[in-house]
């Protein structure tokens, strides 16, 4: 079907020229309009880093892994619930903080984008929950069992990731590559130190996780406070044994959460520490002075422990900024990042068919 | 008593609503497309496209209402009949996506467990329940209907320019905010099929 036919050139009477260049001046604002948005899309800038590019660097440094998530693969799903005792309102409207208990549930995991990784007692221990507010809100949050972050930027992250990937000649990491990447982020090396030096606890169940980012608690009066969180656990710190004999199980420190949820409820306090003006909020490689207010708001309960198999904290994007009103993202520019690359991870992998986890129901039922 | 004049111009409230949602569903796929391909501005921008993709459902509403409620300008004669069906075709395809698009995000936020956050504490329901292909299925399909979408407004752009620019109809007075002066232009040939 020819729309803009010859009779209406014909009917246009303008001379030819002129017509020309009439018809040139519409390709280009239709031109601009489709590079502009060709630009904004990032296809005009293939090096740009974006949530696809940096969850690419993932599956490249780990392997394909279809329908696992591309960081923290490895893991296993909880559920319970939180007592508040009220302690938070001063500091946030939200309305998790006022007295009263609310369900959770969440997913215990390590650091790194294997599924099937043997257990390790250095591997960075993460735990993530979702508070489900009385209001239909929503908190998410996922904490590390690390002081300070290791970078402090997604480049930072991305340039982490490939400085650490095995070289495909030996199989292991190429050191120098790794001391080009510290000297390149001077702020990676202290945190690093940091992070090498922390007590490592004999498993889960006593590990103190952090929320590493900084955020801001809002409360009814407007006051913003900034702040950062860490689930501190009620269960005795003990360390770990690196000589363990039970290591020779793959999934021994799993295992080991699983047995302890099984045998009586696990506790956390949820401890804000409260940050004053000059504490770095835009700066996750950089802990805040230790003589910082703490306040407990409340305790954790895990009661529950199930497989990723079966349960729904399976297909749950635990994006830091989820938050309810009264809860807010800093500065940091890791928070925004991670939400775009979690939200990248969790499109992928829904779509993606599912094997089964390496903490199957046969494990979490025993 | 003079017989009323043939409308030349859309009712005032719907070239209001028209230029309005222009304005905004333009925002909504730049946004989209940036948000995408952003890992600084990812949040904001994702706060910033769920209200507006809400109100761009709510204000389609009003407009399909408006649009079946008000009589339409004629076409003007400098439009063939495959141009005219083109033209109502592409408006009813817009109409559609200017649903089916917010009503998928919706969805699809729905479907991958997420909290329909608005703004403050104010939140919707859930329209679907959650399950990870339907997610990823809806996803998918806000992409692409997202393109669509977009294509067919540089089509409709186009057309409208090459009224306005090479035939010089005053196709675009119909759409004007501002009253137009009554036809008095040139002689216009209405053209064949």
């Amino acid at each position: 079907m020819n729309v803009f036919n010859p009779n209406q050139l014909a009917a246009s009477d303008l001379p030819k020229s002129n017509l020309i260049i009439r018809l040139a001046a519409i390709g280009a604002v239709l031109a601009a309009i489709v590079a502009l948005f060709a630009y904004a899309g990032g296809w005009l800038t293939p090096k740009r880093l974006t949530p696809a590019s940096m969850i690419d660097t993932f599956e490249k440094v780990n392997g394909p892994h279809p329908g696992f998530r591309r960081n923290h693969a490895k893991g296993v799903c909880i559920t319970g619930y939180f007592d508040s005792n009220g302690n938070g309102v001063a500091l946030s409207k939200a309305v998790i903080f006022r007295p009263g208990r609310v369900p959770v549930i969440g997913r215990f995991a390590l650091a790194g984008g294997q599924p099937y990784v043997t257990d390790a007692p250095h591997t960075v221990r993460s735990m993530a929950i979702l508070f489900q507010l009385p209001d239909g809100e929503e908190w998410r949050t996922g904490m590390n069992n690390i002081p300070v972050f290791a970078v402090r930027t997604a480049k930072a992250f991305r340039d982490q990731l490939l400085a650490s990937a095995p070289d495909p000649a030996t199989g292991k990491p190429d050191p120098a590559k790794m001391k080009a990447f510290l000297a390149s982020y001077p702020e990676t090396a202290k945190a690093m130190q940091l992070i090498g030096n922390r007590p490592i606890s004999s498993g889960f169940d006593n590990s103190t996780y952090n929320s590493l980012d900084a955020f801001r608690f809002i409360n009814a009066s407007g006051a913003v406070t900034p702040v950062r969180w860490s689930m501190v656990p009620v269960q005795p710190f003990a360390a770990i044994n690196t000589t363990d004999p039970e290591k020779s199980d793959k999934n021994y420190l799993f295992d080991a959460l699983i047995a302890s949820i099984h045998s009586h409820p696990l506790h956390w306090h949820l401890v804000i520490t409260v940050g004053q003006p000059g504490d770095p909020t835009n700066d996750a490689t950089v802990p805040w002075p230790p003589d910082r207010q703490q306040i407990d708001v409340g305790t954790l309960t895990v009661d529950q422990v199930e497989s990723e198999d079966t349960s729904p904290a399976r297909d749950i994007n635990f994006d830091p900024l989820v938050l309810p009103d009264g809860i807010a993202g800093s500065d940091d520019p890791l928070l925004s990042a991670r939400s775009a690359a979690y939200s990248q991870s969790f499109t992928r992998r829904e779509g993606e068919p599912k094997k089964p986890s390496a903490v199957s129901t046969t494990e979490t039922e025993k | 008593m003079s017989t009323p004049k043939p409308r030349t111009q859309f009712a005032i409230q719907s070239r209001i609503l028209h230029w309005l949602m222009a304005a905004m569903l333009l925002a909504m796929l730049f946004i989209g497309v940036t948000m995408v391909a952003s890992l600084g501005h990812y949040h904001l921008l994702v706060a910033i496209h769920r209200p507006l993709g809400i109100a761009i459902l709510v204000l389609a509403v009003i407009r399909f209402v408006n649009r079946l409620c008000t009589k339409l300008p004629p076409f003007p004669p400098t439009m063939s009949r495959q141009e005219r069906f083109l033209a109502s075709s592409s408006e009813k395809l817009l109409y559609a996506l200017m649903f089916i698009l917010p009503l998928i995000g919706w969805g699809m936020l729905s479907a991958g467990h997420y909290p329909i956050m608005m703004f403050g504490p104010v939140h919707l329901p859930p329209i679907l329940p959650a399950n990870p292909m339907l997610y990823a299925f809806l996803r998918q399909a806000h992409t692409v209907l997202a393109f669509l979408l977009f294509a067919t407004f540089l089509a409709h752009l186009s057309a409208v320019l090459f009224h306005t620019v090479i035939i010089r109809d005053r196709l675009l007075d119909r759409m004007a905010l501002w009253p137009t002066r009554s036809r008095q232009q040139r002689e216009l040939p209405s053209i064949p099929d």
